[in-house]
């Protein structure tokens, strides 16, 4: 019975600590990130660059640092557009109903067809490899599960005896939508942007690595660990640290995720 | 009774929550004979279920026990290996639940669930088993034995998936047997056939049973001798007749009293326009042309017709699927009739008239699961004002005075309105429901089942309340209930309804002592009533003597 | 039984319409014009306008949907601008070396991770339960790509036991091509477990809280019985639904560890795809993997009947 509690914790640390990263990475790093020094290629982890540095010289933690800040800032601008293009949909879709609804769904439905990240790499395809691609493909092509679940949410919030009562009242629809069922939606959005940052930053950093993200030589997560492939048998902090940072912070995601589910449903525990 | 004839005995039994070492059952004691029915009454909370679910060793890993002994067959249960417990459970001990849409394994087939106890505890060959299982599902009604074996529990009803159930556990022919609420899922009539059919087979078995129930009229029916739980005490022990007619403990007596009884009859005009009277209505549910096929309607209400008289309770009574909350529900205006006509004070409610309005702004409606009428993000006070919002010309300091007035009427003035739903207790929050149905003072009030998922003496005191408004403010109110009881209390009329159709309608005397319709006989039959007698016990009573009648209905 | 199929089946049909309709569309978005596109900057204008007609580029654009889909109902998904290879036969190629990787990945994740999710189930709250979810965690949070290259720096680098990049087909050299596909099987395995598991022990709790559960102790089954008989096949439906998504969206990210370990499969055609703007292959693949996905559920929800008979009546 304690462990949870202590999971949770932990979950907010690890995310509180990633969040400083970023906050400092944005505005201070010891080094300047893009700075090549040839004197100090593959350097390893020292008093002068605590976790080394790359092939071009470069140090790793100021790296690491700009990338937290860079890789941050895309995921929540992604997870705010994927949300507010969902909820949008989804509350349009649950309240409408009928063949309209039917409709949307069906296109929605059909984009959920495209697993994993296969829909952002063809919108990547549309709109091109860099910072404002990656938002606007991972943005749209996370917005059809939100909506999904938005309006999941939004049906089963209208079966309830409050809605019911609301209209017995004589409220119109839309009072009764914008008073009880919207603010009713405000804790599994919570939940579920929560866990899309998890998902986001996941996504950002593997099309990162597969270089179809921020481009070169702006620093991300996935792009250091694409790059130090290579040097892999020679220089293992440039692929450990940045694969660590990743790990980490899906780690805290996961676990405040559970925290936060287990405390907003119970009958969800351990999902 | 001697020790040599003690079935069970149990010995200061006491139970924790190990983490917060809440007492859960405190110091419990009692014991069965041979073929004996005990019948253990008590509301939610009182331990009932924990404690006897711990007579077969299933305590919920959060429960410790922290003293006490169960002796079964002269055998201490809470001492038992593993090995001892399983041979003894199904063989000597069995158990029937409450829910019978859970309590049979979903994706086994029946016969292979019945078999599964009977494989495990006798040796018997395949052939003798299926003869066996054969014969108990003839026994228990199910018509088609055979057919029956290769189904599965979803093809089956509430009422014979608890027939299955009981066949399932009776096949072992246990010396004794738990039933935990063992048909407060299911339709009074149902109900009945059910306890029938379990009283029946064991005795045949001589089968002890240990029946564990909120109804005292079921207690009081079918028990040999009683025990009365309140918040994990027993409270008081006895023969049931005895106990029923002479209580001891206060709680007790608060119980009894608690048991809806009927008033006299109250005199009302019978003349003059009916507030609310409803012609010819009819619901059709679903019956939608999908892409791949055409789904025909299901006719849910069959040409209704009802007059509610001002100032007068009428009382909806039915099984689940008689249309009695459907019917609710469209003279709410929740639901769009298919065709027919309300009218409220003699004109027809249409959306575009203006009758449409008044309708609305005076008809209200109480629901029945206090846990999810109330919008959990709104506090106390917001929720009962909110109806005051479309009252047209009500300055703000009258409506303050106004939530002030009706806060006080239900009894939760002091320090509520600020508070959210989830901090109160459902027949606390059953009550701001009412009062949200009555802050506009309107003058009709649909009431759909306000009292069914509250414990008994929670719901007396609801009830008490409700009447008490209605006295004072004279609103007509249409009352939704399955409970004859409740509806014998508070009714000025009934309507009897059955799939779909009312089937008899008259003054509650007139449907309680002279019933017309065979259903309605049926019904009455199927429930016993309690009579209070003058020193605060009651006595049971039949309703009808001719019950052969009724069951050929 | 058959009607239930029979539904199932037809309720796909307007799905895998929309999905081509949303390909056409996104591939109509990208700017330019698509014949252009399709033959490079290179081409020489009889052959563009040669490809313009093919495709139906001057007429309306519904009428080039018509012709578009009339293509594709025959396989004929067009040709590579890089390779001049017919498309359909390159991405089967590619799909069958992923589909190996993804499949023997999740059936022995399946294999591992379900009994251990119905045990942790079982023993709520012990420190069994507690060591196995926190590893399952922890396994879901580590990302493939990261998870291949530390297989790779482990077991290819420092132990030298297995070969660190590349591929031979199984069908050339038997025990090469399995050596080269235990470490990207190995990664998919260990990620697939924490999520596999997660969901096993999630609905179990679920089905063991339910009085047929308590009937089935009551009759005096073992624990083994009612865990394996009675709980388990209740349970594995919501984990039979998980293997589906999880099949697909292995099928969508497989480029990342196919990148890791330099595997030719469906995930790198598709990333080389668009660095070379390829786009008959990347609209190949995205109408490819996305049919594929969408029978891999039907076929999932037709199978779903054994854990639970209850969804064929209506």
């Amino acid at each position: 019975m304690k462990l949870p509690a202590s999971n949770a914790l932990l979950g907010g640390l690890l995310i509180g600590v990633l969040l400083i990263v970023a906050l400092t990475g944005a505005v201070w790093t010891p080094y300047d990130p893009l700075q090549l020094s040839f004197r100090a290629k593959l350097a390893a982890p020292s008093a002068m660059h605590w976790l080394g540095t790359d092939e071009f010289g470069r140090d790793v933690l100021s790296r690491l640092m700009a990338g937290a800040a860079t890789s941050v800032w895309i995921s929540l601008l992604t997870v705010t557009l994927a949300v507010t293009l969902g909820t949008l949909i989804g509350i349009f879709s649950g309240y409408i109903r009928g063949w309209l609804d039917r409709i949307v769904m069906a296109f929605n439905d059909a984009l959920l067809a495209f697993p994993g990240i296969l829909l952002a790499l063809g919108l990547l395809a549309v709109v091109g490899a860099n910072k404002y691609g990656i938002i606007v493909a991972l943005g749209i092509a996370y917005a059809p599960s939100v909506a999904r679940i938005v309006r999941g949410t939004v049906l089963s919030l209208r079966e309830r005896e409050y809605i019911a009562a609301s209209r017995v009242m004589g409220n119109s629809e839309s009072f009764t939508m914008a008073r009880h069922i919207l603010p009713n939606c405000i804790a599994p959005l919570t939940v579920l942007a929560t866990s899309m940052f998890g998902y986001v930053l996941l996504a950002e950093s593997a099309l990162s690595f597969l270089g179809l993200g921020v481009p070169p030589p702006a620093p991300t997560w996935g792009n250091m660990l694409a790059g130090s492939r290579p040097y892999i048998g020679q220089a293992v902090w440039l692929g450990i640290f940045p694969g660590l940072c990743i790990s980490l912070t899906l780690l805290g995601i996961n676990l405040l995720g559970d925290a936060v589910r287990d405390k907003l449903d119970p009958r969800m525990r351990g999902m | 009774m001697a020790s040599s004839e003690t079935l069970l005995r149990v010995d200061d039994l006491t139970l924790e929550i190990g983490r917060t070492g809440k007492r859960v059952v405190n110091g419990v004691s009692f014991s069965i004979s041979p073929g004996e029915i005990v019948g253990i009454v008590g509301e939610s909370g009182s331990g009932k279920t924990l404690a006897a679910r711990a007579l077969m060793g299933f305590v919920p890993p959060a429960v410790r026990r922290v003293a006490g002994s169960i002796k079964f067959e002269g055998q201490d249960v809470t001492t038992m290996e593993p090995k001892q417990l399983r041979a003894m459970r199904g063989s000597r001990v069995g158990m029937v639940f409450q829910e019978p849409m859970t309590s049979l394994n979903p994706s086994m087939l029946i016969g292979r669930q019945l078999d599964e106890g009977l494989a495990l505890h006798r040796k018997l060959s395949a052939s003798e088993r299926k003869e066996l299982i054969l014969d108990m599902l003839r026994r228990v009604g199910i018509r088609d034995p055979d057919g029956a074996l290769t189904s599965y529990p979803h093809q089956f009803s509430g009422g014979m998936r608890q027939r299955i159930m009981l066949a399932s556990v009776m096949l072992l022919k246990p010396a004794l047997l738990i039933a935990d609420e063992p048909t407060t899922a299911l339709d009074a009539v149902v109900q009945r056939d059910v306890l029938e059919l379990m009283v029946d087979l064991t005795k045949a078995n001589n089968t002890a049973v240990l029946m564990i129930s909120h109804d005292l009229g079921m207690i009081a029916r079918y028990s040999d001798r009683a025990i009365v739980m309140c918040q994990g005490d027993v409270v008081e022990q006895g023969q049931t007749q005895e106990l029923l007619a002479r209580p001891q403990h206060p709680y007790t007596r608060k119980l009894l009293a608690a048991m809806p009884h009927r008033g006299p009859a109250r005199a009302l005009p019978e003349a003059g326009t009916p507030i609310v009277s409803v012609r010819d209505l009819v619901i059709d549910y679903g019956g939608r042309q999908g892409f791949f096929r055409k789904e025909a309607p299901k006719r849910a209400l069959h040409g209704i017709s009802l007059d509610v008289v001002p100032g007068q309770v009428v009382a909806v009574v039915g099984g689940s699927g008689s249309g009695k909350t459907t019917l609710g529900h469209a003279i709410a205006g929740l639901i769009k009739p298919t065709s027919g006509e309300i009218r409220f004070e003699g004109k027809p409610i249409d959306k575009s008239e203006t009758a449409y309005w008044d309708y609305r702004l005076n008809c209200q409606m109480v629901f029945q699961d206090p846990y999810s009428s109330l919008d959990p993000r709104m506090t106390i006070g917001d929720l009962v004002a909110e109806p005051l919002r479309l009252v047209p010309g009500m300055s703000a300091a009258q409506k303050a005075a106004r939530l002030q007035e009706v806060l006080t009427e239900v009894g939760l003035a002091d320090g509520f309105a600020s508070r959210y739903p989830h901090e109160l207790s459902g027949g606390q929050r059953q009550r701001i429901a009412i009062a949200r149905a009555v802050v506009r003072r309107p003058k009709f009030v649909i009431a759909d089942e306000p009292v069914s998922a509250l414990d008994v003496t929670v719901r007396a005191q609801v009830l008490e309340l409700f009447a008490e408004l209605q006295r004072r403010h004279g609103f007509s109110c249409l009352f939704i209930s399955h409970d004859l009881g409740v509806v014998e209390q508070v009714a000025d009329r009934v309507v009897v309804m059955n799939e779909g159709r009312i089937v008899e309608e008259g003054t509650r005397d007139a449907i309680f002592d002279r019933p017309q319709h065979a259903y309605t006989r049926k019904l009455l039959s199927a429930v016993p009533g309690l009579e209070t007698a003058p020193d605060g016990g009651v006595r049971l009573f039949w309703r009808l003597v001719d019950e052969t009648e009724a069951a050929l209905a | 039984m058959l009607r239930f199929a029979l539904t199932r089946i037809l309720m796909a049909l307007p799905t895998l319409f929309i999905v081509a309709v949303s390909v056409f569309v996104l591939i109509r978005l990208i700017p330019g014009d698509p014949a252009q596109l399709m033959l490079g900057d290179l081409a020489d204008p009889a052959s563009l306008a040669d490809l313009r007609a093919r495709l139906g580029l001057d007429r309306s654009l519904p009428m080039q949907f018509v012709i578009w889909f009339g293509n594709l109902l025959q396989g004929d998904l067009g040709q590579s601008i890089n390779s001049q290879q017919a498309v359909l036969p390159l991405i089967a190629q590619r799909f069958l070396i992923s589909a190996q990787v993804v499949l023997v990945a999740v059936l022995f994740a399946c294999l591992v991770a379900v009994p251990a999710g119905v045990i942790a189930a079982w023993r709520q709250n012990s420190t069994l339960d507690l060591t196995l979810v926190g590893l399952a965690t922890l396994l879901l949070s580590i990302p493939t790509f990261w998870l291949g290259l530390l297989l790779l720096l482990f077991f290819g680098l420092k132990l030298e036991w297995l070969p660190v990049v590349g591929y031979v087909s199984i069908g050339e050299d038997t025990t090469r091509g399995i050596l080269y596909l235990v470490m990207p099987i190995l990664t998919l395995f260990l990620h697939e477990i924490g999520v596999i598991l997660r969901m096993a022990r999630a609905s179990t709790l679920e089905v063991l809280r339910l009085d047929y559960i308590t009937h089935a102790r009551a009759k005096g089954l073992s624990e083994g019985a009612v865990l394996w008989r009675h709980a388990f096949k209740n349970a594995f439906g919501p984990t039979w639904t998980l293997i589906g998504l999880v099949l697909g969206n292995l099928l969508g990210g497989i480029a990342v560890v196919e990148t890791v370990f330099t595997i030719p499969g469906l995930g790198r055609l598709l990333v080389d795809s668009i660095f070379a703007r390829d786009y008959p292959v990347i609209q190949g693949c995205l109408l490819f993997v996305a049919f594929t996905y969408v029978l891999v559920n039907l076929v999932i929800d037709l199978c779903y009947p054994i854990f639970d008979p209850r969804v064929t009546a209506e």
